[in-house]
């Protein structure tokens, strides 16, 4: 489980990040509030309103311009909650369920603390202790969900899939908070939220992805925006943990809808001048399932630690999408040391989740 | 004594390697004479001029469902959907509930089609009690109330001693057994093929090697024994280099192919039937998840190749009906299987349009392709071809009409085809049975 990971709620009042190029935080602190002027009009939040999205299921096809266009309303979100009431009606009288298949604990609570900020009523609904433990299929739940009156339904679910599914057969939006080994698009806005804080644009910046990439979702979610943000990904884990089809050498010609990612096995060569370092989390039951001999030989052959970091950029970031498994995946000194931005990425998930709300639902009449 | 005369269209019978202009005529529900011009006097005439005329297909590949899970299909739905896709007999597959593992339920399946049925069924029994793949069912038993071949398909034979016994034993009868291959310690829950669209889609999926492992073993089974063995669905390049190479070595190993392996491929899950996407949704379409999986484009060609050459011997619809509900769920819970009787003809019609198939290659794959395949002639004497004395089962084909896919106009209560909305050129017009039109366009059209 993770250590000193802070609560949502002690998150929003962290400060904005200290590292970010000091010219362009100004720059975007005075759009800020310049976009803010009337404190608490919701059109104002959101610097630019080109964002025409009906769902948000994954960021297999958004623009560059288009996550910035998340990224800078999350800046507006982000200044929302650093006042003293963190408190907008932005999207009062807008109903957000929750619908969560599998257990999670920072996604579920910063959409729902994201949600309280901006105004929203917010219902939770876990598989568990609802009627889905009954049997009831994710249709007719769907179908009770909408019959209520949701806005919006934030749906997490072990198939991949799912959230499509609901998005196609029904009235409400769908925001995907993670299918299976699909995707996860607000942990992958996060992450280029966090990243470009500290780096600035990341074009031309090499960021690898560390270990279990074919059960990954953060993974997917993240080859997508990043490379989308012009980045160099490098993915990195042992063979057993890479899905099929990423490699270049194909056994067939066939064109492939994938992004331009870069396959490297060896850790100590994919981390070289890497500007920026993301562990995933390994479960355990990657052993018991034949794919690793062992969690000592994975630590022996992929674990993020200081050592390999050295061979990375002078102060080169390290992310962990949570929960961290310290001592397996990532060394509990790199986990908590002076490069890891783990502690950010769980404030910006707030944040992002709120520009994300706003963004889908601003438009509407309550 | 009823006579029924199909005149001026071109007659296809690859059963005796026949391509011309001809009237076919029937008697009593059997092939008294073809020829040009015939005597039209005292008979019924069906105007086949502009048709293409051949044998009834042969789908030795159908579940039926029927006993016990009639909410899919039953044996009334099933045998009226194929009748609609120009199938005049059907080798139904014992994966039912019960299984068809015992004489009982043989005799319930060929009861109910004499009553209920719309074209020929002919059972395929289990190898294994319940399909369970431990101790060997009847099979001469079964033989003997009418199983044409044995089979556990949805499930491989796992272990390959049974296999052998099971050939063996079916050898006393002189039927085939038939295999799934499937490996399922290499597919290992995997819901779709695995490459770069499971990647895309976050979805397990299983590795072709499944099939192929299954395949080296079932030949390597059946050199030792000497007899048949029939391969089930193969879809990959490997598995026809394997049989190819089996054939080559002479032994007595058949094949089959569906309509969807030879069409599409793994993208439909992703993009759609026609590879192209759709907005900018992923499907997830449970609709193209079927086991063995859509696979890639070098194996679709490949299937496509092996079938002209002769390599895979039938073509087979593992027609698999399913309930609207197992497929409105998410991908990993949707059940395996489409629904293909009614959309056989039309989509392997694609592959004549676009000339990688000869029309007459394609309908001896539907008729006595699948009939050698099976030695199903010992059956039904004739079966699969317009021999003298052969039953009366005729098709009357337009290969060059267009028609769209409705799957709630279709006769089987499986609706579950990734080919919704797609438009398919090459039609089946009228289907004879025994003698008798047992489906036509033109009564459809004069109904409506």
């Amino acid at each position: 489980m993770v250590k000193n990971a802070p609560s949502p709620r002690k998150a929003r009042v962290a400060p904005p990040s200290q590292k970010r190029p000091a010219q362009l935080t100004e720059q975007r602190a005075k759009t800020e509030r310049r976009s803010n002027a009337a404190g608490v009009g919701a059109e104002r939040l959101s610097p630019d309103t080109t964002w025409q999205r009906r769902h948000l299921l994954d960021l297999d096809d958004f623009s560059a311009a288009e996550i910035a266009v998340v990224l800078d309303t999350t800046d507006a979100m982000k200044e929302v909650l650093s006042r003293d009431v963190p408190r907008v009606p932005a999207l009062r009288g807008k109903t957000i369920v929750t619908l969560f298949y599998e257990a999670s604990t920072r996604t579920r609570a910063s959409f729902e603390l994201a949600g309280k900020v901006l105004g929203a009523d917010v219902i939770n609904v876990s598989a568990a202790g609802s009627s889905v433990q009954k049997g009831e299929a994710l249709l007719d739940t769907i179908r009770t969900i909408q019959a209520i009156g949701a806005d919006v339904c934030i749906l997490r679910h072990h198939s991949a899939g799912a959230p499509y599914l609901a998005a196609r057969e029904s009235t409400f939006r769908v925001i995907n908070a993670g299918d299976g080994g699909h995707a996860h698009p607000t942990q992958a806005l996060l992450d280029a939220y966090t990243l470009r804080s500290q780096l600035g644009d990341l074009r031309g910046r090499k960021i690898v992805i560390v270990g279990d990439i074919a059960h990954s979702r953060v993974a997917r979610s993240n080859m997508w925006s990043l490379t989308a943000l012009g980045a160099e990904v490098v993915l990195c884990g042992p063979p057993t943990l890479l899905p099929a089809g990423l490699n270049g050498a194909a056994p067939d010609a066939e064109e492939r809808d994938l992004p331009p990612v870069r396959v490297e096995h060896d850790l100590d060569i994919a981390i070289e001048d890497a500007d920026a370092v993301m562990a995933l989390r390994l479960q355990h039951e990657r052993q018991s399932g034949g794919l690793l001999p062992s969690l000592r030989e994975y630590a022996r052959l992929y674990q993020v630690n200081s050592e390999r970091m050295a061979k990375a950029k002078p102060g080169a970031l390290v992310l962990h999408p949570g929960p961290i498994n310290e001592g397996v995946e990532i060394s509990t000194e790199v986990a908590h040391g002076s490069r890891s931005v783990v502690e950010e990425q769980v404030a910006n998930g707030v944040a992002v989740r709120m520009a994300v709300l706003y963004l889908l639902l601003r438009g509407e009449q309550p | 004594m009823s006579k029924l005369l199909v005149h001026g269209g071109r007659f296809v019978d690859p059963g005796r390697t026949v391509d011309e202009l001809a009237d076919v005529l029937l008697v009593d529900g059997l092939v008294a004479t073809v020829g040009p011009n015939l005597d039209t006097e005292g008979t019924e005439v069906i105007d086949a001029a502009g048709l293409v005329v051949s044998p009834g297909f042969v789908d030795i590949h159908t579940h039926l469902r029927d006993p016990g899970q009639e909410y899919k299909e039953t044996i009334s739905t099933g045998t009226e959907a194929a009748a609609r896709g120009g199938f005049t007999t059907v080798c139904c597959m014992p994966n039912t509930e019960p299984a068809i593992d015992t004489r009982a339920t043989v005799e319930y399946v060929l009861r109910t089609a004499a009553t209920s049925g719309h074209v020929r069924v002919l059972p395929i029994g289990c190898v294994s009690r319940g399909r369970e793949g431990h101790e060997l069912a009847e099979l001469a038993d079964l033989a003997e109330a009418g199983c044409v071949a044995f089979s556990d398909d949805g499930s491989p034979v796992a272990d390959g001693a049974l296999l052998r016994h099971a050939m063996e034993f079916a050898s006393i009868s002189g039927l085939t057994v038939i295999d799934h291959c499937e490996d399922a310690a290499i597919s290992d829950g995997g819901v779709m093929h695995e490459g770069w669209v499971s990647t895309r889609l976050g979805l397990r999926g299983q590795s072709a090697a499944a099939e192929e492992t299954a395949i080296a073993r079932d030949i390597a089974v059946a050199a030792e024994t000497g007899l048949p063995l029939h391969l089930a669905h193969i879809s990959t390049r490997a598995a026809v280099d394997l049989v190819r190479a089996a054939k080559q070595r002479g032994l007595s190993i058949t094949a089959e192919v569906t309509p969807h392996h030879l069409t599409l491929t793994h993208r439909a899950v992703a993009f759609g039937e026609n590879g192209m996407r759709d907005g900018d949704a992923l499907l997830y379409d449970t609709n193209s998840k079927v086991n063995p999986p859509l696979r890639s484009a070098a194996d679709v060609a490949a299937c496509v190749e092996g079938l002209r050459e002769g390599v895979i011997d039938a073509i087979a619809t593992d027609h698999a009906p399913h309930a609207d509900y197992e497929k409105a769920c998410e991908f990993d819970e949707a059940a395996f299987g489409i629904s293909g009787l009614e959309t056989a003809f039309g989509l392997c019609m694609t592959l004549v349009h676009s000339g990688a198939l000869e029309l007459p290659t394609l309908i001896e794959r539907l008729t006595s392709g699948p009939v050698r395949a099976l030695g199903l002639e010992r059956s039904v004497p004739g079966l699969g071809s317009l021999t003298e004395g052969a039953p009366g089962d005729l098709v009357l084909l337009d290969p060059e009409a267009e028609w769209t896919v409705e799957p709630e106009r279709f006769a089987s209560k499986g609706r579950n085809t990734p080919l919704a909305g797609r438009t398919l050129k090459g039609k089946v017009v009228a289907t004879i049975y025994n003698g008798d039109v047992v489906w036509s366009q033109e009564r459809v059209d004069s109904n409506a």
